[in-house]
């Protein structure tokens, strides 16, 4: 039993990695209904800037600050520039779109930085969390400044006027013009909250995984996972689909024989098929009804 | 000139535009001209290039493979990097553990493939759009895991992978071992090519394509959406796997870590440059992905994804709908030259 309590809290820790990214996934869903394949690298080159403002000698949480405006810029500046035009194009130009952003910016991540593998400072420390050896202080930080994002943004889509505005132009675009909203901005807001967000899980995902421009592949694909499993519609369920799927991957690591880092991709495949088949929507996701 | 006409007409969430049937071959003439330079080529050239020639018919064939997939019946597949891991990997443990002749393998790794497929399909019948691009994407990023498991590595030889002997040309003929390959390939190809078109002017074809254009209508008429479906996928997986096979051949060796999602991305950027839905540009796509990477090396080593993906936001800004609106373009012009 102590096992499994220790798998579960040890689960949570490495959940809240797949929290942080599938919590970025589901913005961008949110406004655009895409998924957004280059939403990794874009988290991972913020991530870096970071990285290479604290290497110029600007403190931690300057350069945090720093990098979260600089992200959400950023993706304000692609959606207009790259994405606004493609926005009555089939779904499949949309894909290879970002196929391309993401091709262009792992290698010039690749190019400035190169491929070697960096460390990267955690604010938090790595001490034992309440003498748990199990959970880290920075994990512990990981799972807060997460739950604080979260909270954060249920009070701005549920208190804010831009929120507001943000979620009827997502669900009724038509009538959100009428009404006098500027859908199309609400689009490129969305992808600027999205890379900021994208940003913080960055930060908070290198000082475990290490930085290097393809530390974002798996973690992504997982982030995937964890916002189906919670409900693309969802930033709550993004959250908890992360911490699941996080405690999930350990005990099938623990208690079935024969299946461990190997197979890691794999487990997150069967995990994604299952859940689409099974449950579309995911745990806390709406059901999505078509109008025939 | 009505394929120019119906491209207008895309509706908007439509996931992929409605190409009409008559738009995706080419006409006798062109076909022949084109089928004379692949087969006259080869005899003035260097052996390397030959490869590389090989290497294009194959990856073209893979791109067609999804350009019936996705053109065809309008589903997505950034998974066919699998499929593609499957039938080479079928065909080099046949030929080295079973010692099977190499032009057999090809069938056996088609009709794996299309189990396969076919199986995939049924999950990725409740999907659509993007999340049946994300299922599909994370079975390509899966595969090459599966494939280094301890479990089969008698067979697969696990990060090793296996090595295939280049096959000599049959009845002594005096042919060098790439350039047999080669015109192996190309009887393939074009073998493969020929069903490929009569399938889709058949009756299945036509079914696969009022899928693509509205779903509920084409069920509405007594299509059976469920089987078509997943026919399309296992069509595709049947065909990728063949050009998976010959591509083990080709490249005399089979490894996990060949057949990662890079792959499935790069046939994927192959049928949207070729022109979703024309078949024919499949060659074209292939050529894109084969060569575009190291003309991007040329011009900067570091940069070569950087640049890649520059040329792909070109292709998608200034020519959609790919080889496909080159082609028209080009052909009006001809018309107006005639006319004057």
């Amino acid at each position: 039993m102590e096992l499994f309590a220790n798998q579960v809290l040890a689960g949570i820790a490495t959940g809240a990695i797949y929290a942080c990214m599938a919590l970025a996934v589901v913005m961008i869903y949110q406004a655009i209904d895409h998924l957004n394949f280059a939403q990794g690298e874009m988290a991972m080159f913020s991530t870096f800037v970071s990285w290479q403002l604290m290497q110029w000698g600007v403190p931690y949480w300057g350069a945090f600050v720093l990098t979260v405006a600089f992200s959400f810029a950023a993706g304000i500046v692609i959606e207009r520039l790259l994405f606004k035009p493609l926005a009555k194009a089939p779904i499949l130009t949309n894909v290879a779109g970002f196929i391309a952003l993401y091709a262009i910016i792992n290698s010039v991540a690749g190019l400035i930085w190169d491929f070697t593998i960096k460390q990267y400072p955690t604010p938090f420390g790595s001490s034992p969390f309440l003498g748990s050896q199990l959970i880290s202080t920075h994990q512990a930080g990981m799972i807060g400044i997460t739950l604080l994002m979260l909270v954060l943004l249920f009070f701005f889509f549920r208190f804010t006027r831009v929120g507001l505005a943000m979620r009827a132009a997502a669900s009724l675009p038509e009538s959100a013009r009428l009404v006098g909203i500027n859908t199309s901005w609400m689009i490129a807001l969305g992808w600027g909250m999205a890379s900021a967000i994208g940003s913080i899980a960055g930060m908070m995902i290198a000082p475990v995984v290490f930085l290097e421009p393809n530390m974002m592949l798996g973690v992504l694909i997982y982030g995937f996972a964890a916002a189906v499993l919670g409900g693309l519609t969802s930033p709550f369920g993004a959250v908890m689909g992360g911490f699941l799927v996080g405690i999930f991957e350990n005990l099938v690591g623990t208690y079935i024989p024969g299946v461990g880092n190997e197979l890691k991709l794999p487990i997150a495949l069967a995990l994604i098929i299952v859940v689409l088949v099974v449950k579309p929507a995911g745990l806390f996701g709406r059901a999505i009804v078509k109008r025939v | 000139m009505s394929a120019a006409e119906e491209v207008e007409v895309v509706t908007e969430g439509q996931a992929v535009e409605a190409v009409p049937k008559r738009a995706m071959t080419l006409g006798y003439g062109t076909s022949l001209v084109v089928l004379a330079a692949l087969i006259l080529i080869p005899l003035f050239v260097k052996n390397f290039i030959i490869f590389q020639m090989t290497m294009l018919l194959i990856y073209g064939l893979a791109v067609m493979a999804l350009n019936i997939l996705t053109g065809g019946s309008g589903q997505f597949s950034l998974g066919q990097s699998a499929f593609y891991a499957v039938g080479a990997y079928t065909s080099a443990i046949l030929m080295e553990h079973a010692g099977m002749n190499y032009a057999l393998t090809l069938p056996i790794a088609g009709i794996v493939c299309f189990g396969f497929g076919f199986l995939f399909g049924q999950p990725a019948l409740r999907l659509s759009g993007v999340y049946l691009a994300l299922a599909t994407f994370a079975l390509a990023t899966a595969m090459p895991q599966l494939l280094k498991l301890g479990y089969f590595e008698h067979w697969t030889g696990g990060v090793q992978g296996l090595v295939v002997t280049k096959p000599d040309a049959p009845f002594g003929l005096p042919l060098s071992q790439d350039m047999w390959l080669y015109y192996f390939t190309l009887v393939v190809t074009i073998a493969i090519y020929i069903a490929s078109v009569n399938l889709l002017r058949s009756r299945s074809g036509r079914a696969f394509m009022a899928i693509r254009d509205n779903e509920i209508a084409a069920s509405a008429m007594g299509v059976d959406v469920a089987l078509y479906k997943t026919l399309a996928f296992g069509v595709s997986a049947g065909i990728t796997g063949v050009a998976g096979g010959l591509g083990a051949i080709a490249v005399q060796f089979v490894a996990p870590d060949g057949y990662t999602i890079q792959l499935a991305i790069s046939l994927f950027l192959g049928m949207v440059v070729g022109g979703v839905g024309w078949l024919p540009g499949s060659i074209v796509g292939s050529a894109f992905i084969i060569f575009v990477p190291n003309i991007a090396e040329g011009i900067s080593k570091g940069l070569s994804g950087a640049v890649f993906g520059v040329l792909l936001f070109l292709v998608i800004f200034l020519v959609p709908h790919g080889a496909r609106q080159v082609a028209i373009v080009a052909q009006q012009l001809a018309a107006k030259l005639k006319k004057n």
